[in-house]
C-alpha cells in the first residue's frame, strides 16, 4: 500500500453507449515513470484524464496514494499536468503562470512567487519569468508547462503526449531532460504517447492499450522481446507474425521448423527482423532490398511467407531476386498466441 | 437526496396554497383555522429556505458525479435551471393555465374553443372581396410578406457588400447597424411623419401632383415598410456570413469548366446561399410576429396577433383568458418558425470554409444581378436617410407631423427641462422620470443579462452533465418566445403570491435578464470554441476550483464577448417596448412606454425628440462601457486579482 502511488480498479469510463475505457486494473508504484501507449482512440488519453480528475470513472475505484479519489474533481487532487498544447495561460507572464496554482491553493503570494522562481531556476528559466508565453520558444514554453506542474509538488505528474508539438530534432533532448526531472525530484509520473520509440526511451514500464483495454504491461525490453499478442508484437517495433502449428515441442509453418516448447495446436510466432540472418543460396528469394542507411531491409519470400529482414551495412548486400537461406535461433521466437 | 426533494415539493406547495387574500384551498382553513385570517405569501424566509435546499441539490448531484463532481458547476446548473423554471417555463405554463382556465377555478374548455375558433381570428374574407381576415391570418401574411422583402433587400445588400466593388460598401454597412440601437417603433413614427395624412411626401405630393391625402400609409403597407426596413439588417447579416462562407475555388471550378458566370451564379452560388436564404427568411418571420411597435403605431385597422393581445389585457376590457389564448397561438407559431429554422441551420448549411487556406477570389456578381441589387438598395438608402433625418431634426422644430418647421427647442424642453436651484438639481420636464428608470433598469440589468448568459455559455461548452441538451434547448427558447407573450405570461404569473413583483423595479430587470440572456450566451459560445478547453482543465489540475477558474483563466480570455453581451443587453433594455409595455407601472415608467404614449396622443414632435435623445444617450452609454471594459485590458497586471464581473450567485 505505502509505496503505490495509483491503483485502478476495474475502471470503465462510458460516454453515452461508446466505452472509452473497458475494465481496466492496474497499480503504479511510488516513483515510477508508466507510460500508456497504444493508437489513436485506445483510450489512453481518457485513462490519464482519469488519475488527472478531469474525467470520473463510470464504474470502478481511482485510488491515489491509497486513498479513493473517483469522486473527486481534478480541483480536489494532488497531481501535476503537462498537456499537449501546453495550456499556458496567455494573459499571465510565466512567473504568474507558475506560481497561479500555490497561489490558487490559498499560499502567500511572496512565498508562491518564490517557490516558483526556485523551479524556474531548476528548469533553466531562470530570467525568463516577466515574459508572456507568446514570446517564448516552443522549448521554452514545454518547460514552463513542466515547471508548473511539479511547483506543488504533486503526487503524481501527468504528462499528455508532451512532445507532440516539440521539433522532432529536439524531441531525443527534450524527453531525457524530462526522464532526468523526473528522476531528480522523485516523482511518480504518468506518461501518454502514441509512439512507441518515445515509450521505449523514457519508461521504467510500459501499459500497452488496445480498445479500451490492457493488452500487456511491462517493462520496455519485456514489450519488445516477449509481446504476449500480435498487436503488441506488431506495434512495438516491427514484427514478422508467422501462422502455423505447434505439435510436441515444435513450431511448423511450410517449411519453416523451429523448437518452441508449449501446448500443441494452432500457433502464431512472432520474429524480429533483426533476429533472422541470411546467407547466400537456398529455398527463399529476395523480393526486394531497401538501403536505409544504417541498415538495409530485405522482403524476402519464403514458404511460409513474405517476411521482413533487416541487416546491418557491414554485412554483403544480397541483390534482388538472389536465392538465400534464413537463419532463425529458437531463443528469437516469442508465441504470441 | 429524495428528503432534499420532497423539502422543495413541500415549499412550493406552500407558496401556492396562499393566494393573493388568503388560502386557495378551502381544505387548508380546516386543516390550520387560523389561516382563514389571513396569511401573507412566501416572504423572505421562504425565499432563503429555497435556497438553501437547492444548495443542498447540487451538492447531493456533484457528490454523485454530476458535472465531473465540480461543485461550483453543479450550483451553477442547478440554480440557472431553477431561474429558467421560475422566470420563464412558470409564467407560460400559468398564462396556458389561464386559457382553460375560468377566473373563479372551473375548467372553461368550451369558452376555449369559442376563443381558439372565433372567426374574428380565422376569417379569410380579405382573399374575397373586400372584407378584413381573421388576426391570425393578418399576422402570417404580414410575417410573410416582411419577411420575403426583407430577405430580397438583405441579399442585394449582401451580394453588393461581399461581391462587387460597389463604392458605397462602407456606408452600407454602417447604415446597417443603425436599427439595432433604433427603438423599434421610431421607424414607424417617421413613415406616419412621411406618409401620414398630414405627412412631409404626403403634402408635397398633394402640392406638386395634386394627390389627393389619404391614410393609406395606416395598415398593413405602413407596417410592412416598417419592418422590411427594420429586419433587412438582420437578413443582410446572415446572408453576409454565408456568402462570405462559400468557398471561392467552388466558383473557380465552375468557370474552368467553362461555365458563364450568369450559369457559374445560378449552379454554384446560388443552392449554396439556399440553406442562408431558409434562416434568414425564418428570422425576419420570427422578428415579424414578435414586433408590437410598429403595429401598434401603424396598424390602423389592421390588427396582428401582439397588439391583439395588448389590447385584451390592457383598458377596459381585461380579458386574460382571451389574451392567454391568443399568446398561445402567437407561441405556436413562433415555435414552429423557430424549429424549422434550426432544421434548416442544422441540417443544411453548406459550410465550405475548411481552415484550409482556399487561395480563390471570390467571383464578381453577374452584371445584370448587380444592376439589381443597386436598383433595390437605392431606394432603401434613400429612405433610411429620410426616416433619421426626421428623427434627428423632428424633435427641433414646431411640429413635423403636421409640417410645421419652424425651428424649436420647445419638446426637449418640455422633455427634459431642468434647473439648478437653492436645493440643488431639480429636473421639471415631463420624459426625466422614464428616462431615469429606463437608465437604471437598463444599468441593473446589462451586468446581470451579461453575467447569466456568459455564465450559461460556459456551462453549456465546457462542463457535461446529464440533461445538457434540454437545458440548451430551454435557454434558446426563452429568446423565441414572442416579448408580449413574455409581457402577458408575467402579468398572469406574477401579480399573484408566491411570487407578487408586479409593479417592481425588479420585474423590469428580470424580464430583460431573461430575454436576452440568450444573446449574451451565444456571444461567450462563439469565444469560448476558440479558446482550447486545455487551459481551464490546466487551471482544474492546480487546484483551482470551478468558481476561480471562470474567474482567473475564461474571463480574461473571452472579455470581447463580455464586452458584447453588455453592450447588446443595454442597448435592447434601452429600446425594448414589446414585454415592457405590460409590466411598467406609474412609479416606474420605462422610456419606451413614455415615448409609445405620446404617439398614441399624437404628440409626434415629443415622442421624436425623446427618441434622439435615447440614442444619443446609449451612443454615450456603448462608448462608456467601451472605455471602462478597454482600460482593463490595458491594465493586464492588475486583473491577475479577479476582475471582470463577478458571475451570477
Amino acid at each position: 500500500m505505502s509505496d503505490t502511488a495509483i491503483e485502478f480498479v476495474n475502471v470503465i469510463k462510458r460516454y453515452g453507449s461508446a466505452v472509452a475505457v473497458d475494465d481496466i486494473s492496474f497499480s503504479i508504484a511510488k516513483g515510477e515513470l508508466v507510460t500508456f501507449l497504444g493508437p489513436s482512440g485506445c483510450g489512453k488519453t481518457t485513462s490519464l484524464r482519469l488519475i488527472a480528475g478531469l474525467e470520473l470513472p463510470s464504474e470502478g475505484q481511482v485510488l491515489i496514494g491509497g486513498r479513493d479519489v473517483s469522486r473527486d474533481p481534478a480541483s480536489e487532487r494532488n497531481v501535476g499536468m503537462v498537456f499537449q498544447s501546453y495550456a499556458l495561460f496567455p494573459h499571465m507572464n510565466v512567473l504568474d503562470n507558475v506560481s497561479y496554482g500555490p497561489v490558487i491553493r490559498g499560499g502567500n503570494k511572496a512565498e508562491a512567487q518564490a517557490k516558483a522562481r526556485e523551479i524556474l531556476e531548476q528548469v533553466g528559466l531562470a530570467g525568463l519569468q516577466d515574459r508572456l508565453p507568446s514570446e517564448l520558444s516552443g522549448g521554452q514554453q514545454q518547460r514552463v508547462a513542466v515547471a508548473r506542474a511539479i511547483v506543488q509538488q504533486p503526487e503524481v505528474l501527468l504528462f499528455d503526449e508532451p512532445l507532440s508539438n516539440v521539433d522532432a530534432k529536439l524531441r531525443r533532448k527534450v524527453r531525457a531532460e524530462i526522464r532526468d526531472l523526473q528522476r531528480r525530484f522523485g516523482l511518480t509520473a504518468v506518461y501518454v504517447t502514441h509512439d512507441q520509440e518515445e515509450a521505449l526511451a523514457v519508461s521504467d514500464r510500459i501499459i500497452v492499450m488496445q480498445s479500451g483495454r490492457i493488452a500487456q504491461i511491462g517493462t520496455p525490453q519485456d514489450l519488445y522481446d516477449r509481446p504476449a499478442t500480435p498487436f503488441v508484437a506488431d506495434f512495438i517495433g516491427d514484427a514478422n507474425l508467422i501462422d502455423g502449428t505447434v505439435q510436441g515441442g515444435h513450431f511448423r509453418a511450410a517449411d519453416l521448423e523451429l523448437v518452441l516448447a508449449g501446448h500443441d495446436g494452432p500457433a502464431t510466432v512472432s520474429i524480429r527482423p533483426e533476429r533472422i540472418t541470411l546467407q547466400t543460396g537456398g529455398p527463399s528469394k529476395v523480393l526486394s532490398a531497401t538501403y536505409l542507411g544504417s541498415r538495409t531491409e530485405y522482403v524476402i519470400e519464403t514458404g511460409a511467407g513474405e517476411l521482413l529482414v533487416s541487416r546491418p551495412i557491414s554485412e554483403p548486400a544480397m541483390p534482388n531476386g538472389s536465392a538465400v537461406s534464413l537463419h532463425i535461433a529458437s531463443s528469437d521466437l516469442t508465441r504470441v498466441r | 437526496m429524495v428528503l432534499v426533494v420532497a423539502s422543495m415539493a413541500l415549499l412550493v406547495g406552500q407558496g401556492f396554497a396562499v393566494g393573493l387574500n388568503g388560502p386557495n384551498w378551502p381544505g387548508i382553513v380546516a386543516l390550520f383555522p387560523a389561516a382563514a385570517e389571513g396569511q401573507t405569501g412566501l416572504g423572505w424566509g421562504g425565499f432563503i429556505a429555497g435556497l438553501a435546499l437547492l444548495g443542498l441539490l447540487s451538492e447531493l448531484l456533484a457528490a454523485r458525479g454530476f458535472c465531473r463532481g465540480e461543485r461550483f458547476a453543479s450550483g451553477a446548473v442547478v440554480i440557472i435551471v431553477a431561474l429558467l423554471v421560475l422566470f420563464v417555463f412558470f409564467p407560460i405554463l400559468k398564462l396556458g393555465s389561464a386559457a382553460f382556465i375560468s377566473p373563479d377555478g372551473g375548467f372553461a374548455l368550451v369558452e376555449f374553443w369559442g376563443r381558439l375558433s372565433a372567426p374574428e381570428l380565422w376569417r379569410l374574407n380579405c382573399f374575397q372581396g373586400t372584407g378584413r381576415c381573421g388576426v391570425v391570418i393578418n399576422t402570417v401574411i404580414l410575417g410573410t410578406l416582411a419577411a420575403l422583402l426583407a430577405t430580397l433587400l438583405g441579399l442585394a445588400l449582401a451580394m453588393l457588400v461581399a461581391r462587387t466593388n460597389f463604392r458605397l460598401k462602407r456606408t452600407l454597412r454602417a447604415i446597417s447597424i443603425l436599427p439595432i440601437i433604433t427603438p423599434p417603433f421610431v421607424v414607424g413614427v417617421a413613415i406616419i411623419v412621411l406618409f401620414g395624412r398630414t405627412g412631409v411626401l404626403t403634402q408635397l405630393g398633394a402640392d406638386i401632383f395634386d394627390v389627393r391625402p389619404t391614410r393609406w400609409v395606416y395598415g398593413l403597407p405602413g407596417i410592412l415598410m416598417a419592418q422590411v426596413l427594420a429586419f433587412a439588417p438582420v437578413t443582410f447579416l446572415v446572408l453576409l456570413g454565408t456568402l462570405e462562407a462559400i468557398n471561392p475555388t467552388l466558383e473557380e471550378a465552375s468557370t474552368t469548366l467553362g461555365a458563364r458566370p450568369m450559369k457559374t451564379f445560378l449552379t454554384v452560388t446560388w443552392p449554396l446561399l439556399r440553406p442562408g436564404l431558409a434562416a434568414a427568411f425564418l428570422l425576419a418571420f420570427i422578428e415579424s410576429l414578435a414586433d408590437f411597435g410598429n403595429p401598434l403605431v401603424l396598424g390602423g385597422g389592421y390588427e396582428v396577433l401582439s397588439t391583439k393581445i395588448f389590447f385584451a389585457v390592457v383598458g377596459a376590457r381585461y380579458d386574460l383568458g382571451n389574451a392567454a389564448t391568443l399568446a398561445m397561438i402567437l407561441l405556436s407559431l413562433t415555435l414552429v418558425a423557430f424549429w424549422l429554422q434550426m432544421r434548416w441551420l442544422g441540417n443544411k448549411s453548406y459550410v465550405t470554409v475548411t481552415g484550409k487556406s482556399d487561395a480563390g477570389l471570390a467571383a464578381p456578381v453577374p452584371q445584370v444581378i448587380k444592376v439589381a441589387a443597386i436598383a433595390l438598395i437605392v431606394p432603401w438608402v434613400a429612405f433610411t436617410i429620410g426616416v433619421y433625418l426626421i428623427v434627428v431634426g423632428g424633435g427641433f422644430v414646431t411640429d413635423v407631423g403636421r409640417l410645421d418647421l419652424s425651428p424649436t427647442f420647445s419638446h426637449i424642453v418640455t422633455a427634459f427641462s431642468f434647473e439648478f436651484g437653492e436645493n440643488g438639481l431639480r429636473l421639471y420636464g415631463s420624459a426625466w422620470d422614464s428616462m431615469i428608470t429606463t437608465l437604471w433598469v437598463s444599468a441593473i440589468a446589462a451586468p446581470l443579462t451579461t453575467a447569466i448568459g456568459i455564465l450559461t455559455a460556459w456551462l453549456v461548452a465546457r462542463q457535461d452533465f446529464a440533461g445538457k441538451k434540454a437545458f440548451e434547448f430551454g435557454t434558446m427558447l426563452s429568446f423565441a418566445i414572442p416579448g408580449t407573450v413574455v409581457g402577458v405570461s408575467y402579468v398572469a404569473a406574477f401579480n399573484v403570491p408566491p411570487v407578487d413583483i408586479t409593479g417592481t423595479m425588479a420585474i423590469l430587470v428580470i424580464c430583460f435578464m431573461f430575454r436576452n440572456m440568450p444573446v449574451g450566451m451565444r456571444a461567450g459560445m462563439a469565444a469560448l470554441s476558440q479558446i482550447d478547453r486545455s487551459m481551464e482543465e490546466a487551471s482544474q489540475t492546480m487546484g483551482a476550483g470551478g468558481l476561480a477558474t471562470l474567474r482567473n483563466v475564461v474571463l480574461p480570455l473571452i472579455r470581447p464577448a463580455i464586452f458584447t453581451a453588455l453592450v447588446y443587453s443595454f442597448v435592447t433594455a434601452m429600446t425594448a417596448v414589446s414585454a415592457v409595455i405590460f409590466l411598467v407601472s406609474a412609479r416606474h415608467n420605462m422610456a419606451t412606454a413614455y415615448i409609445m404614449g405620446r404617439v398614441e396622443n399624437g404628440e409626434y414632435a415629443l415622442a421624436i425628440a425623446y427618441s434622439a435623445v435615447l440614442m444619443l444617450v446609449m451612443i454615450v452609454c456603448v462608448v462608456l462601457i467601451q472605455f471602462v471594459v478597454g482600460q482593463r485590458r490595458l491594465g493586464r497586471r492588475k486583473e491577475l486579482q479577479g476582475a471582470g464581473p463577478a458571475p451570477a450567485e
